[in-house]
């Protein structure tokens, strides 16, 4: 007999992006169950103890200035922080933390827990119910009704509910999936195969068949994490330090700089040598990858020692990073160093590192192989192509990383609210945030590996500051709920005073008066020898905002975060106002719709290998269509001539919509 | 559109139709080609012809073969004897199923082969449509189709061998050239912003490598861009003024360059003023003198002046040829000519030049050749002659031709730009490698140039198609004619 439980929205995984949807949708009021394998690894950090670094702390801010909860919940947690690429320009600095990983994971449970509108369920999700599903569930039930013929499928089939290993029917409007690295999950240690999912937890194998039965295809990938050791068996004066910063930036805008000033534990910096790459060598024939064994595609910008040694054969040593897993544990992380090597070479392969010597390992590093579905089969909203109101979510993606899965996850978390209130879905531009990026690539390109956000991956990079997430990205946390109306007001009062300032620095000019002067010279700069502007003073590159002040004296007294801005745009406005021009070009394509009545087989001139692409695709904009590999520029020409030709042909049937989602309202 | 029969059907060719036009002149000559392009293009020359037995076996053909056969019209009466190929797509100029008929020529029978072919259902192809297809198969770049459009347009020997050379692909190349340098570059940056902690070591003295990379790449586009401006100069035809005070002998002069070679005068209404603009040739370099109807105008009456009039056709012009009467000397007006004459010639020095004819010289001078070079430093030659005589008016034509490096410029193996469009984008990509050096004196961080670099390498793209961009389908539709 069946037993049927209604709610909203079910997510199914409780990683960083179930958490992020499973918070998002809750909060934006709709009932929501958040499923997972074992309510102890919710929000774990099997791999890496950092949040945030290279480009994946731009995707931190963002989360934030979205309403997403990564950043609060860091910032509570961290136990180092360190701003990377300061000698760099703005763009590429980066916000990078050691997380408390026990602390994290406890912390960010106590935040679902006391959220309203939002159960936990530990149980495997076995299958995801449409419409048809539920239809001929209920048929079976009722013996006396007439016997229907097979469903008509003429509607699209759309999610109506999922079951669990219990035989318990969730009903719903939406699912998301978050199965991250748990799905049909293998771990190798050399020969040493395992059927667990990260960190020794138990699998999920159910949901395959499920997926397989809506027509959704999986595919294999493959990741792998270093050994972790005891502390107390290394050798630290072997190894130099790396602490923290003096002054700690907070992830979140809504933290208080003050409660971040806390006491930081370092981390150390050794290297590999020759020693460790000739037992690498000669153990290659026993790694999992180069035996064959491993059928999943690891990533090339996370690879295992063994990828290193044979990738850069040319390198005599490579970085090796110990860093502790939490405040209260022994156990140090070897970053730079994963493996998926036997016990015994691993063993042996460390203890060649200078201060790890006599090393003790606590927890084998191990490759871990998956399922995942290529992300080409979901819009840009995280819908599926296939079934309506199916959103995936993080790693199940094909991504890697915890901020990568949590900025998914926050996304499609709104966007499945989005589709239940029948509102246009949130998709972010490539040039407005590193999370377009990210969805975009995953979504557009033909990915074979797990994919990693870099800065490279962002072409509008110095719009795309982390310093600005939140004057980037807070209308849109507003317009979707997730953000307060006094955090929106606050941004907006903001962008004011930075407009009101830069302005006014370009406006009050500076006499070469003999105080001026001696000002200048007792700031080691250059004397005027005509007046100028307080905006050309603060680009000479010894001076700064600060700085400047005695030359300034009636400034307006303007907090850290508005002068910071002030002082960025002036001393970077040509380069600004150079990117904001190629945004414009890039609009152009990008806000060139492709109307839903196209039929790619009427395009007249299309290679081929382009027109089944785009058949595939069914890409929402040209922009989009430029991006999917197969498609040339002279394929996109030939489209953007066939759109000019028929312009306002078949207008009455249909608009096109970013993500193709239906609107009632 | 529910009337399938109405004129929008015909209008409408994004599917694809049957096209065929004459390949060679429409001529005497004795050899004529008949190119047939689109999905139907077999089957209709399969029904004109028929092999040696007088078999319809065309579609049995294979591909890239030249066969002997016969054309034949609907009630079987040979028309001529032909080598006919077939090629098929994507394997053809087109890229789709093309057929070309090699026919004895002369216009009555390519003419009669061609009716057929349109009767069998195929269209005339419009100038440029087969190229066109071409480009839009992805079978050539744009650069390439431009330089087709130019070859079909040019009015000129300098301006035909400039347009095969770029169809040859000399411009792509050196674009392509100039891009690949220019990218490997961003990347190498890219990878150095990802991955610190490997490329922190190639970073060192890196902004120094890029300078010098950056100015070789300058040198480059500037060099391109030189050549490219004369070569414009010589395919556009040279804007030529000619001026001087009245009676000096302008009219003797705009008589005696149109009478020197039995030279097409074309007569070419002014776009924006009500005026003629008349083009010769003068030994292979093409004039397009300016303001000639101002000359026509005003030598009849007693003239009140134009100072201003000679401002304005000194200005839109590349070639200035001053009228100087030797019997009459240098005056009050002539000073503020050279005034004018100096401030145009800063400008553009290498492109805009000045040729000044003492005329007269059959008269009694008051000054000579040495004076007026001392007087008008900027003349890049002074001649002395007689238009009423021609004495010594052979030299100008000698001048000009040596002037404008004919010979040089069009045994140029280099690519040259003398698209305008190929030259604005090359500006740009110079303005933008400028910016790099800039930032790289001002000591800021690597990914600064990225942006730069990026523009740079985005601008030469839009030369051969390779950055698509919303604009260039303006600039394609307005190259091929398309109807919207």
């Amino acid at each position: 007999m069946n037993y049927f439980i209604d709610t909203d929205v079910c997510v199914i995984g409780a990683g960083h992006a179930g958490c992020e949807a499973a918070l998002a949708s809750s909060r934006l009021g709709y009932r929501t169950v958040l499923f997972t394998m074992n309510v102890d690894s919710i929000a774990m950090m099997p791999c890496n103890p950092h949040i945030g670094g290279s480009s994946k702390g731009h995707l931190v801010r963002e989360i934030d200035a979205l309403g997403g909860e990564m950043a609060k919940n860091i910032d509570k947690t961290f136990i180092q922080s360190k701003m990377l690429n300061i000698s760099k320009g703005p763009a590429v600095h980066s916000l990078r933390t050691q997380a408390d990983k026990a602390e994290y994971s406890k912390a960010m449970r106590r935040v679902l827990e006391n959220q309203e509108n939002l159960t936990i369920r530990q149980v495997e999700v076995t299958d995801i119910l449409t419409q048809y599903d539920l239809e001929r569930i209920a048929n079976e039930k009722s013996e006396n009704d007439p016997v229907s013929g097979p469903a008509e499928h003429d509607e699209k089939p759309r999610v109506a509910g999922i079951k669990i290993h219990t035989g318990t029917i969730y009903t719903c409007k939406a699912a998301i999936i978050c199965t991250g690295t748990y799905l049909n999950a293998r771990c190798l240690v050399g020969e040493s195969i395992t059927e667990t999912g990260p960190g020794g937890m138990q699998r999920s194998t159910w949901l395959k068949d499920s997926m397989e039965h809506l027509g959704i295809p999986l595919r294999r990938f493959k990741t792998g994490t270093p050994a972790r050791m005891d502390g107390r068996t290394l050798d630290y004066s072997k190894m130099k330090i790396q602490p923290g910063d003096r002054v700690v930036v907070p992830f979140s805008y809504s933290t208080d700089p003050a409660d971040v000033q806390i006491e930081q534990v370092p981390c150390w910096l050794t290297y590999t040598n020759e020693e460790t790459h000739e037992i690498i060598r000669q153990n290659l024939d026993r790694s999992p990858i180069y035996a064959g064994i491993i059928e999943g595609t690891g990533p090339r910008y996370c690879p295992s020692i063994e990828d290193k040694v044979v990738k850069f054969s040319e390198k005599s040593r490579h970085h090796v990073f110990i860093e502790p897993e939490g405040r209260f544990t022994n156990e140090m992380y070897v970053d730079g160093m994963s493996s998926s090597m036997p016990d015994d070479v691993q063993q042996r392969m460390y203890r060649t590192v200078p201060g790890l010597e006599n090393c003790v390992i606590v927890k084998n590093a191990y490759a871990i192989e998956y399922d995942c579905i290529n992300a080409n089969q979901l819009k840009l909203s995280l819908e599926t192509k296939a079934v309506e109101g199916l959103f995936c979510a993080g790693q199940f993606n094909g991504s890697s990383g915890y901020e990568e899965a949590a900025a998914q996850g926050l996304i499609a978390g709104i966007n499945a609210v989005n589709k239940i209130r029948g509102r246009e879905p949130l998709i972010l531009e490539r040039s407005e945030a590193y999370i377009g990026v990210l969805i975009d690539d995953l979504v557009t390109k033909d990915n074979r590996e797990p994919y990693r956000m870099m800065t490279s991956r962002a072409e509008y990079r110095l719009l795309l500051r982390q310093d600005n997430a939140d004057l980037r990205l807070r209308k849109y946390g507003y317009r979707e709920g997730l953000i307060t109306q006094d955090q929106y007001d606050y941004v907006c009062y903001k962008e004011k005073m930075i407009r009101e300032e830069t302005e006014r620095l370009k406006k009050i000019r500076i006499g070469a008066a003999a105080s001026n002067q001696e000002i200048l010279h007792a700031l080691g700069s250059a004397e005027l020898k005509t007046a100028c502007t307080l905006a050309e003073l603060i680009c000479r590159p010894e001076l700064s905002y600060e700085k400047i002040a005695p030359l300034d004296p009636d400034r307006p007294d303007l907090s850290k975060d508005i002068t910071e801005q002030v002082e960025i745009n002036i001393r970077y406005e040509g380069y600004i106002d150079r990117q904001k021009k190629q945004v414009l070009q890039f609009e152009k394509l990008e806000h060139r719709k492709i109307p839903a009545w196209i039929d790619y087989d009427d395009v007249g001139s299309l290679r081929n290998e382009a027109r089944q692409k785009l058949k595939a695709f069914l890409p929402s904009s040209i922009g989009q269509a430029s991006r999917i590999s197969g498609v040339t520029p002279a394929d996109v020409t030939v489209l953007l001539i066939y759109l000019e030709k028929n312009r306002g042909k078949k207008n009455s049937s249909g608009t096109s919509g970013a993500s193709g989602t239906e609107n009632i309202e | 559109m529910d009337n399938s029969f109405g004129s929008s059907m015909y209008i409408d060719k994004s599917k694809n139709d049957t096209i065929a036009a004459a390949a060679t002149a429409m001529s005497t000559a004795g050899i004529g080609i008949i190119r047939v392009s689109g999905p139907d293009a077999v089957q209709i020359c399969a029904s004109l012809y028929v092999n040696a037995k007088g078999e319809h076996d065309l579609k049995t053909h294979k591909a890239n073969t030249i066969t002997f056969g016969y054309i034949e019209d609907r009630k079987g009466n040979r028309i001529d004897e032909v080598m006919i190929s077939v090629f098929f797509a994507p394997h053809s100029y087109t890229t789709e199923d093309t057929v070309e008929i090699n026919s004895h020529g002369g216009t009555y029978l390519l003419g009669r082969i061609l009716d057929l072919v349109l009767q069998g259902g195929a269209r005339l192809a419009e100038p440029g449509e087969f190229t066109k297809r071409a480009f839009l198969g992805g079978r050539i770049d744009l650069s390439r189709a431009e330089a087709v459009m130019d070859l079909i347009a040019s009015q000129n020997e300098f301006a035909r061998k400039n347009a095969l050379a770029q169809l040859e692909g000399s411009v792509s190349e050196s674009v392509k050239e100039l891009r690949s340098a220019i990218l490997y570059e961003m990347a190498f940056i890219e990878s150095a912003i990802d991955d610190p902690d490997t490329y922190a070591s190639d970073l060192e003295g890196y902004s120094g490598r890029l300078d010098g990379i950056c100015e070789r790449l300058l040198s480059r586009m500037e060099s391109l861009l030189e050549i490219g401006e004369k070569g414009a100069v010589l395919k556009e035809g040279i804007r030529t003024a000619i001026i001087g005070r009245p009676n000096a002998g302008k009219s003797s002069l705009l008589n005696y360059l149109a009478g020197t070679e039995r030279a097409i005068v074309t007569e070419i209404a002014g776009t924006t003023r009500d005026t003629l603009e008349e083009s010769v040739r003068v030994r292979g370099v093409q004039l397009r003198l300016t303001d000639t109807a101002g000359i026509r105008d005003t030598e009849d009456r007693v003239e009140k002046i134009g100072i201003e009039r000679a401002k304005n056709a000194i200005e839109q012009s590349e070639l200035v040829l001053y009228l100087i009467d030797t019997s009459e000397g240098i005056t009050a007006e002539d000073q503020s000519i050279a005034a004018i004459l100096k401030e145009w010639k800063r400008e553009l020095p290498s492109v805009r030049k000045c040729i000044i004819l003492l005329n007269k010289s059959d008269l009694p001078p008051v000054t000579d050749t040495n004076a007026v070079r001392h007087f008008f430093e900027d003349a890049d030659e002074v001649l002395s002659c007689s238009l009423r005589t021609g004495e010594g008016a052979q030299k100008l034509g000698i001048t000009i031709e040596k002037m404008y490096h004919m010979g040089e410029l069009s045994h140029q193996s280099e690519a040259m730009l003398t698209n305008a469009r190929h030259r604005e984008a090359v500006r740009e990509a110079y303005e933008a490698l400028s910016l790099v050096r800039r930032s790289i004196e001002m000591g800021m961080s690597e990914d600064f140039f990225a942006i730069d670099l990026m523009n740079a390498y985005t601008s030469l793209g839009r030369i051969t198609g390779e950055a698509v961009e919303d604009d260039l389908v303006e600039e394609i539709f307005s190259k091929f004619c398309m109807g919207k």
